[in-house]
């Protein structure tokens, strides 16, 4: 994949990037380039250009890309893993790219929890709601920092019904194990796209319940994602002792249909530098062994003797610092001979 | 054993916060004003508080090294951080405010300059009236800009409105009502979820009997 791209692409998609910056410069001949802010749309743009080549593409990615920060104000480079399906998306794609990304985060912790969402619901409400798009901006806002006591007095000042406004507030309390929270929505879904949309999750939920990591997963509306790309299931994975999400993903059809396709499309994206602080670990070894020579051994006996060392696999330096043997699991003195 | 970490902003604002706690059962040991610790553990609640500046409050709670806080909704209005607002503790009560000197009136002509502590939220308030400004940032003293020219307005914080009548400034406009949120960090509530809605429990209802005394 190429590190740069034409800017356009990106400056009609700008809300896609959480409203960070694209890094730009002008190539040799005058086309406004970006620096590549984001894997997804660049792959989704790249299978929109193809002809209809497989039915579904499943495809999994490890890339670097550059943004300009939008609290430091500076240029930054995120590592961004992660899978995209696009294609056919139906129950069975689904319930594999959610459980891909429990397995995901499994690997790194057993303690974690995954919250689901259904944009389908939320848009609902809200539109049946008749608020402006301000006011609607304003709503999301308040649900995504569980904001209740603020959320009820900005719904009763407006000129929402009481009905409409109940059933914000519901789906935001719904808490628990993810069967109770279904059938709580149940409730509050009666009718038209929030019924299918909570059909959906009960076909996840059925699907899903045998599954190693089901006790993880949760409904929780106060993850909301964007509403310009996001149509559907959405889910957001944490770790216990990891302060931000490591994992975000969701099923974001409206993004294809920008770039002129009628696929489908669902996928997540780790934060591999979030991960980064399960790692802390101060016993963590520097490397296997230090081999310890003076400056009268011969070079080429050292080289052999590190070299021998190495073959196992083990993770060697050759040094004549003593400081620098520390942090390394074991400390070897080459004697000079070989040993 | 310790379980949940709360920040309190230092000041008036975290001596009535803590005052709260107490009220709740939270009592970690006596502050010496002397001393310069700034931990302080109450091993019978499980919370562990510390002290830092008010507008640190937000940073320490969204990067979870506090699994809580209680931050002026001033700071989180400012900075916007990511993380749950989880009541409004009702103390530390003012007001967002325009203020101007005596007699100044709005001229539709110029782009009107503003000194303040709070560019995020004079920038978004004049936005929304579709106002172009100049933003002058300071970091003190705001209400002696306009008296000494350097700006034709301040949006500052409000609370008695002494410091402003006696600098012959007087308020033009209300942005909105600012008092302490208990915040929380969204990974730390996801984990830890019925300790920290015990806390918030606890001061809903020390809020409430301080509401029956006052």
């Amino acid at each position: 994949m190429s590190g740069f791209e034409e800017y356009d692409i990106y400056a009609l998609n700008k809300d896609f990037l959480g409203g960070e910056a694209v890094i730009t410069f002008t190539d040799t001949v005058g086309r406004l380039m970006a620096l590549k802010p984001d894997v997804t749309m660049s792959i989704i743009r790249s299978l929109s250009d193809e002809e209809n080549a497989n039915p579904t593409e499943r495809l999994y990615y490890d890339e670097k890309v550059c943004r300009i920060s939008r609290k430091s104000r500076r240029p930054k480079e995120i590592l961004q893993s992660g899978i995209e399906c696009i294609g056919d998306i139906d129950l069975f794609s689904t319930c594999e790219v959610i459980s891909l990304a429990a397995e995901a985060i499994g690997i790194f912790s057993e303690r974690f929890v995954i919250d689901i969402s259904h944009m389908g619901i939320v848009t609902e409400i809200l539109s049946e709601s008749g608020a402006s798009e301000l006011l609607k901006k304003e709503i999301i806002r308040l649900m995504a920092s569980k904001n209740v006591h603020e959320l009820k007095r900005l719904l009763e000042q407006s000129e929402i019904e009481n009905s409409v406004s109940e059933r914000i507030l519901k789906i935001l309390r719904l808490d628990g194990a993810f069967e109770d929270s279904l059938s709580e929505l149940s409730k509050i879904c009666k009718s038209g796209a929030s019924r299918s949309a909570l059909s959906e999750l009960i076909q996840l939920e059925s699907a899903l319940n045998s599954q190693r990591y089901f006790n993880r997963f949760r409904l929780d509306f106060s993850l909301v994602q964007d509403m310009t790309y996001y149509n559907g299931i959405v889910f957001q994975g944490f770790i216990d002792g990891v302060p931000e999400k490591v994992l975000s993903g969701g099923r974001y059809d409206p993004l294809p249909k920008r770039f002129g396709s009628d696929k489908n499309a669902i996928g997540f994206a780790v934060d591999m530098q979030s991960l980064e602080q399960l790692f802390d670990d101060d016993n963590s070894a520097c490397g296997d062994i230090a081999l310890m020579y003076s400056p009268s051994d011969a070079a080429a006996s050292v080289l052999l003797e590190a070299g021998r060392l190495r073959r196992d696999g083990s993770r060697v330096l050759a040094t004549k610092t003593a400081s620098e043997a520390d942090g390394f699991k074991k400390i070897i003195y080459f004697d000079g001979e070989g040993r | 054993m310790i379980s949940i970490t709360l920040a309190l902003p230092k000041g008036r604002l975290g001596e009535k916060a803590l005052c709260l706690l107490e009220r709740a059962g939270i009592t970690p040991a006596p502050k010496d004003n002397h001393s310069r610790k700034l931990v302080f553990d109450d091993e019978r609640s499980g919370v562990r508080i510390f002290w830092v500046k008010p507008s640190d409050v937000a940073i320490y709670v969204e990067r979870g090294t506090a699994d809580i806080g209680i931050a002026g909704k001033d700071i989180l209005l400012e900075y916007s951080p990511d993380m749950y607002e989880l009541m409004d503790l009702e103390i530390g009560r003012c007001k967002m405010c325009v203020a101007a000197k005596q007699g100044f009136k709005y001229d539709s002509g110029k782009t009107l300059s503003v000194a303040t502590k709070f560019p995020n939220i004079a920038t978004r308030y004049y936005e929304s009236r579709s106002k172009k400004i100049d933003i002058i940032k300071l970091n003190g003293s705001i209400e002696l800009a306009p008296i000494l020219g350097l700006s034709d307005v301040i949006v500052d914080i409000v609370e008695t409105g002494d410091t402003i009548r006696q600098n012959d400034l007087s308020v033009i406009e209300e942005i909105t009502d600012i008092s302490a949120r208990l915040i929380a960090n969204k990974s730390s509530y996801k984990f830890k979820k019925s300790e920290i809605d015990a806390i918030a429990v606890a001061l809903m209802t020390a809020k409430g009997a301080k509401e029956n005394n006052d």
